[in-house]
């Protein structure tokens, strides 16, 4: 188990929402969890299919909480039935956590042009993308007024990153989606934003050709020196979705050690 | 019976929840001990945690059974 550190108070008390993308104590969304939790927040979880449940069944018991859901974004008919499960029970929600995303292994390498296939980027666009714009419908009519959603995104989406490929132009139309569901939801007082995380462990960056060798370029070239760490991207998630973060909404925020405002890196020392 | 497989056999045991007279260095991964595509993702990162390692794409491929992680790790390890 991961031993970030994460701050308790009562930011978060009395909300409740949903967060969905946990697969292991590595994710994104599961450090995003712990720390909405820390700050008393009630949370239900989904879960895509038996293999992912076992995984987040023990994580989620460890913070007390017993809320699971299965949800397959691709899936119409399981996504009503995820969100009618949440209305049942609570009524209201309050937050949204969407840190879903999928592109094949084989587009996940080499050249976007050469390896995307028209399936395989129809299933990166839905997965990635469309679940954001169905959850953000779904979960907005659940909302009242301060109510706030997140997404995760990447710099791939803004700069060529190798291997990145679909994904990056996935990501792209997700940080697109985001300004268009903050516009769309605004006059209902929601706010929506994009959180633009450096590379981390996770079983995404498993998932890309080359991808662990993101985390030595960021230690490298980022203005603080280091990798990105969980507590500043829960943190920010935090921000976001609690009254402190008022008035921010269409925006892609970048938690990353300074990674994506770099041009050119240092000199090499030796 | 080297301390590198003694350390992968703690991490199988403990990844997957299997006994551990179970791991042994002929033992597949998937076919012997139940692990799908996503625990041999995690096995693998946790074998780069414990180790201190970085298992490239192109090798994390071809490892099929315990034996296979512990000569890629001591590989790695130079």
């Amino acid at each position: 188990m991961s031993d970030w550190n994460m701050p308790e108070g009562n930011l978060m008390a009395g909300k409740r929402g949903i967060v969905m993308g946990v697969a292991n104590q590595n994710s994104i969304a599961w450090g995003i969890a712990k720390q909405l939790a820390a700050q008393g927040a009630e949370i239900a979880f989904t879960y895509q299919g038996e293999g992912l449940e076992r995984r987040v069944r023990p994580l989620v018991e460890s913070i007390g909480m017993d809320f699971m859901i299965p949800a397959d974004v691709t899936d119409d008919e399981s996504m009503d039935a995820a969100f009618a499960a949440v209305k049942e029970k609570w009524g209201k929600i309050d937050f949204l956590v969407h840190s879903i995303a999928f592109a094949g292994k084989d587009e996940l390498m080499g050249s976007m042009v050469a390896n995307t296939s028209r399936e395989g980027f129809r299933r990166a666009m839905d997965i990635s993308v469309y679940s954001f714009i169905d959850c953000s419908r779904r979960a907005s009519e659940m909302m009242d007024p301060g109510g706030s959603i997140i997404c995760m995104t990447y710099l791939g989406a803004e700069r060529v990153v190798p291997s990145y490929n679909v994904m990056g132009v996935a990501k792209a139309a997700l940080e697109a989606s985001t300004r268009y569901a903050a516009r769309d939801l605004g006059n209902q007082g929601i706010r929506v934003n994009a959180i633009s995380a450096g590379a981390m462990r996770t079983l995404s960056l498993a998932g890309i050709r080359g991808g662990k060798s993101l985390m030595g370029t960021g230690r490298e070239w980022s203005l603080l020196k280091e990798d990105t760490k969980m507590e500043g991207v829960a943190g920010c998630a935090l921000y976001l979705l609690s009254d402190i973060g008022q008035s921010i909404t269409g925006e892609v925020l970048h938690v990353d050690a300074g990674f994506h405002v770099v041009g050119v890196p240092e000199p090499s020392e030796e | 019976m080297s301390d590198v497989f003694e350390r992968v056999k703690k991490i199988v045991v403990e990844n997957l929840e299997v006994e551990a007279d179970k791991v042994t260095e002929a033992a597949s991964f998937i076919d012997d001990l139940g692990a799908d595509s996503l625990d041999l993702v995690e096995l693998v990162m946790a074998f780069e945690e414990e180790f201190g390692i970085e298992i490239e794409d192109e090798v994390q491929e071809n490892i099929r059974t315990v034996g296979d992680a512990v000569t890629e790790i001591k590989k790695t390890q130079g």
